[in-house]
């Protein structure tokens, strides 16, 4: 799985954060989406999807047989 | 007596008026016309109070699919746009500010305020949120009863929290909740409204002016020096302090009343609830309640900019559109038995908090202190228990978020 975000895209409504702390988190000084990891292992696969879904402004994406 | 003969091509009762009426009894469910509507199609007509008739949103997939949809604009002056009450034309009244402005703006507003309500900032409240639910849980126990859980809890928790991240003194909080109330009331007369929020703005105003002379660590101070910075005027940022102090306290305060209500009317599932130390359980319960009342029942409110092509029908440039998320949150198709309250159920993708660029910004915030009450409440006082018949109790029929006004218990 590969993990993309578009930052100008983010509306900083912190759901990835929520679900997967290890891959997402957000910039201090507006919120805006930081990827952490963007090849996360298999075990957050499920969780990364969620959280790529519920994403109010569909600014992460997924590549690679995700 | 004047007879009453429909004009030639027009359907009026074909166009049910909106918002809709709730069934008696039925106090959590959403309006049976609008559930009908779903069944139906996708997409319904609606009438408005000033006589527009724009389209009702009704189904979860489109509903998401639209609100997330750059040819679809929140811009209040557009042309079209759905207006919830009447406004002065072409002003940014009602809560103003950036809900009722599409990107670039938006984002560079919103992005202003956004940092304090970081999953991570807001995580570090929890214990600060702790304390003042059991403190005033402490009170009500100390204090006569019956109570109102409204005044005595559901209220002061989420203003206490939303004052202490402004920077607002909580002494001011009959003022702010008073003119609030006005502010989301769906039926306050324009005059009233405008009172109410040009009340709320001057208050802001001095505030702002008090943060500009003297920073503390808050949020308002956070604003005071964008505007210093040349970034917002003072008139913004007073704007923006004026949205965060009501959608901080009302929206919650009324989550924190009415899912108390919810639960005490499901008691399996407040058993469930009581009985559980697993914070993943009091989070599902979290989502599930927000579904289930989905308490914003007025419809987010959109125009189109384009001709959208949808569930094979045509969305016209200038379309009003109205996203009951109420009944998105009911959709047999995104969540089975919906009309079931289930605390154990995967009900994250809701859409209580909207969605698109606009999804509601405090939901992080929301989430905990929702999180910490219920896991607290009914613990702490497990036999709390309505002090009065459930049809005694007044429900916010009028009021743009749905709630109850008050709700007496004992134990």
């Amino acid at each position: 799985m590969k993990v993309t975000v578009d930052e100008a895209m983010c509306c900083g409504a912190g759901q990835c954060v929520l679900l997967a702390p290890d891959v997402f988190d957000q910039r201090d000084e507006d919120g805006v989406v930081v990827l952490l990891d963007a090849a996360p292992p298999e075990p957050l696969h499920a969780v990364v999807r969620e959280a790529a879904s519920v994403c109010p402004a569909a600014a992460i994406s997924l590549g690679e047989g995700a | 007596m004047t007879s009453t003969v429909p004009t030639a091509g027009e359907l009026p009762a074909d166009i049910p008026d909106f918002p809709m009426t709730r069934a008696a009894g039925c106090p959590f469910d959403p309006p049976p016309t609008a559930m009908a509507k779903q069944q139906e199609a996708p997409l319904a007509k609606i009438r408005l109070w000033d006589g527009s008739t724009p389209w009702m949103v009704t189904r979860y997939a489109e509903q998401r699919a639209l609100l997330a949809d750059p040819r679809v604009s929140a811009d209040i002056t557009r042309p079209g746009y759905p207006l919830q009450t009447a406004v002065a034309p072409g002003s940014r009244s009602g809560t103003g500010s950036f809900i009722l402005m599409d990107d670039p703006e938006h984002a560079r507003m919103r992005r202003m305020v956004t940092a304090p309500f970081a999953i991570k900032r807001v995580a570090a409240l929890r214990p600060a949120i702790q304390k003042i639910v059991d403190d005033l849980i402490d009170g009500m126990l100390a204090g006569p009863k019956p109570v109102d859980l409204v005044d005595a809890f559901a209220l002061p928790v989420p203003s206490l929290v939303i004052c202490e991240l402004l920077g607002v003194p909580y002494s001011d909080h009959d003022f702010f909740q008073d003119n609030s109330k006005v502010v989301i009331k769906r039926d306050a007369e324009p005059e009233e409204r405008n009172a109410a929020m040009a009340a709320l703005s001057g208050y802001l105003d001095d505030l702002m002016g008090e943060k500009l002379a003297a920073p503390a660590d808050d949020l308002l101070s956070g604003l005071a020096g964008r505007v210093k910075a040349g970034e917002l005027t003072r008139q913004e940022a007073a704007q923006m302090g004026v949205l965060l102090l009501i959608a901080g306290h009302e929206t919650t305060a009324n989550m924190i009343a009415l899912g108390t209500l919810a639960l005490l009317e499901h008691p399996d599932q407040l058993a469930i609830l009581r009985d559980t130390d697993d914070p993943k359980l009091v989070a599902s319960a979290v989502e599930e309640l927000l579904r289930y009342l989905n308490i914003v029942h007025n419809g987010r409110r959109r125009v189109a900019l384009e001709d959208i092509d949808i569930a094979g029908r045509r969305i016209h440039a200038g379309d009003g559109l109205v996203f009951a998320t109420d009944i998105a949150n009911r959709d047999p198709e995104a969540f089975p038995d919906p009309d079931r309250l289930d605390i154990r159920r995967d009900a994250r993708h809701h859409v209580a908090f909207g969605f698109g660029v606009h999804q509601c910004l405090g939901q992080p915030l929301a989430r905990l202190e929702l999180q910490v009450v219920y896991s607290t409440l009914y613990k702490r006082i497990p036999g709390l228990r309505l002090a009065a018949g459930l049809e005694q109790i007044p429900f916010k029929h009028d009021g743009v978020v749905y709630g109850v006004y008050e709700l007496p218990v004992t134990w």
